[in-house]
């Protein structure tokens, strides 16, 4: 199979992980063991991490949290910022934690059920790991679009049932 | 008094379309899976949209001139410089209100009342309401599925008569996906010299073909002079509400649609014109998608039909699949009505496109993997309960 129908199995299970290995080999014109085998390679070599769902979480559950918190950090001599960041990454409040350019280090995007728990996470975990200099702690507010996925999308299908 | 006999004839005679009978039946029902909508299921790009409220912040709500903005006719000739065509944007271009008016000027500009007009069947429900509207006579020229639904030069050159005058081709074809291919248009066009027909050219959808490039006849020789180029932005690029269509021809039948377009609708909506030009300039990218998006479900649903028991010959152009419904034994109007009352399954039964449609069905695949595969979950279901 070519490179680029490889890649548009991702393409295709990144928009819908639903989509059956049938489906997806007669969308590409492949047969579903060649489209199987190589999702299977895909999962053994971690380009596929999970299969997982864009959920709406507002619209199920009240009170839930979510921080982004700029962390500036001082970088160790060999490990650089690897060694704190999985200090970061490895605590289960931490949804993704990003190394970046500019104004600050490291990103790191938290989960709670209330702001205290997360301020406590910051206070007492975050900001008190060696060589953590400062950290700057947003509270998101909204969820207008994620994983390019607009929330509300007032686009849904308008056509009429039937049209020339 | 008797309104009805102060009408005019030739529309008080016109049957209603076949389509809207089924909009009708449709409509009233909830849950409806629809592969019977002749559009796009993608909204307009963004940046096409967002080039048109540029457009309305700067205060671009005024006429524009006759024939259209200058740099879209530009836009619209350097885009048919794919296809092997040159016009000249001064000249051979006018921006109409969407497909269907250029449609409906093609006509009224070539026909002279009695004159013939060959329809190759199955096609668009709109040509030959708007031919007869026109004065013409209509001689339907039927294609088989066995052909692929293409025009051959021999059954074309069966149907021509004295009266003969102007010949529509569609395609990629609006019902059954069929393309004609550079040799099947060389054929056909040297039954059309020899017989001094003019050609209207419907190509709307020439920008969505699926392995086979777009082949137009104007491009063959001695035919520019003699075709008009009908198309438009609504199929390739989504935006059937925008209502923008353009022809292209040679000046001395342009000239006469000008006119008809300048007594009529003036001009295409502004807004719109500047919607288009974004698409033409920068829509390439995004158009690409919506086809490659289109080809992935076409495989689907063709597999889906012939899986089930329905023989579907590949489409190769368009958004439509038009399966051979002939196996169950029920009419197109009876299975497409018994369809969406059973199964609420809504399609087009093949014989509103005309007389060598009955028999077959047109789905449109422009509508999500997850739907077409209910649809054929439920088709499936149907049939096999017919056939049991």
């Amino acid at each position: 199979m070519t490179e680029e129908k490889k890649h548009e199995i991702l393409r295709l299970l990144h928009t819908n992980s639903r989509l059956s290995t049938e489906a997806i080999a007669t969308m590409l014109g492949e047969s579903p063991e060649a489209v199987s085998e190589v999702i299977k390679t895909y999962e053994e070599e971690r380009v596929i991490l999970r299969y997982s769902a864009v959920v709406d979480w507002d619209k199920v559950e009240s009170g839930r949290i979510t921080a982004v918190i700029d962390v500036k950090v001082v970088p160790q001599r060999e490990v650089g910022f690897d060694a704190i960041a999985e200090r970061i990454y490895r605590f289960p409040e931490v949804k993704s934690v990003y190394l970046m350019s500019g104004a600050y280090d490291l990103q790191v995007i938290v989960e709670g059920y209330d702001i205290k728990e997360v301020s406590r996470f910051v206070s007492e975990r975050l900001a008190t790991i060696e060589n953590v200099n400062s950290t700057t702690t947003h509270f998101m507010l909204k969820t207008y679009k994620e994983a390019g996925v607009i929330f509300d999308d007032g686009e849904g299908d308008r056509r009429l049932v039937i049209s020339p | 008094m008797d309104i009805r006999q102060r009408l005019s004839p030739v529309v008080r005679d016109l049957p209603p379309s076949g389509i809207r009978r089924f909009f009708d039946l449709a409509s009233q029902m909830d849950d409806v899976i629809s592969l019977g909508v002749g559009e796009p299921d993608f909204v307009t790009p963004w940046h096409i949209r967002e080039a048109s409220l540029y457009a309305l912040e700067r205060g671009f709500t005024t006429y524009t001139s006759n024939r259209g903005l200058p740099q879209l006719c530009e836009a619209i000739a350097d885009h048919l410089t794919r296809y092997a065509l040159s016009y000249d944007p001064a000249r051979e271009v006018l921006v109409t209100v969407g497909g269907s008016e250029a449609i409906d000027l093609a006509f009224r500009a070539l026909i002279c009342p009695g004159d013939e007009v060959l329809l190759p069947v199955p096609t668009y429900v709109s040509y030959r309401p708007c031919a007869l509207l026109a004065g013409a006579v209509v001689r339907d020229v039927p294609t088989y599925a066995e052909d692929g639904f293409r025009l051959t030069a021999e059954m074309l050159r069966r149907f021509i008569t004295p009266a003969s005058k102007v010949l529509v081709l569609c395609y990629p074809n609006n019902p059954t996906g069929a393309i004609m291919t550079r040799e099947d248009l060389e054929s056909v066009a040297r039954v059309v010299i020899d017989n001094d027909l003019l050609v209207i050219s419907d190509e709307i959808y020439a920008d969505l073909t699926y392995g086979r490039e777009h082949a137009s006849i104007a491009a063959i020789s001695g035919m520019k002079e003699r075709t008009v180029v009908v198309s438009g932005l609504s199929k390739a690029y989504a935006m059937t509400g925008w209502r923008i269509g353009y022809v292209a021809a040679p000046e001395e039948i342009l000239e006469p649609m000008l006119k008809i377009h300048q007594y009529t609708a003036l001009c295409a909506p502004s807004m719109s014109q500047m919607a288009a030009l974004e698409a033409f300039r920068n829509g390439e990218q995004e158009k690409q998608k919506m086809v490659e998006s289109y080809d992935r479900r076409r495989r689907l649903i063709v597999e889906g039909f012939n899986r089930i028991g329905i023989p579907c010959h590949a489409p190769q152009g368009a958004f439509y699949a038009f399966p051979d419904i002939r196996p169950t034994g029920l009419t197109s109007q009876a299975f497409a009505e018994a369809l969406l009352q059973q199964m609420k399954v809504a399609v087009i039964p093949g014989d509103v496109f005309g007389e060598t449609g009955e028999g077959f069905i047109r789905c449109s695949y422009a509508t999500s993997a997850t739907q077409i595969q209910m649809a054929i979950e439920r088709i499936g279901e149907f049939v096999h309960g017919l056939l049991r």
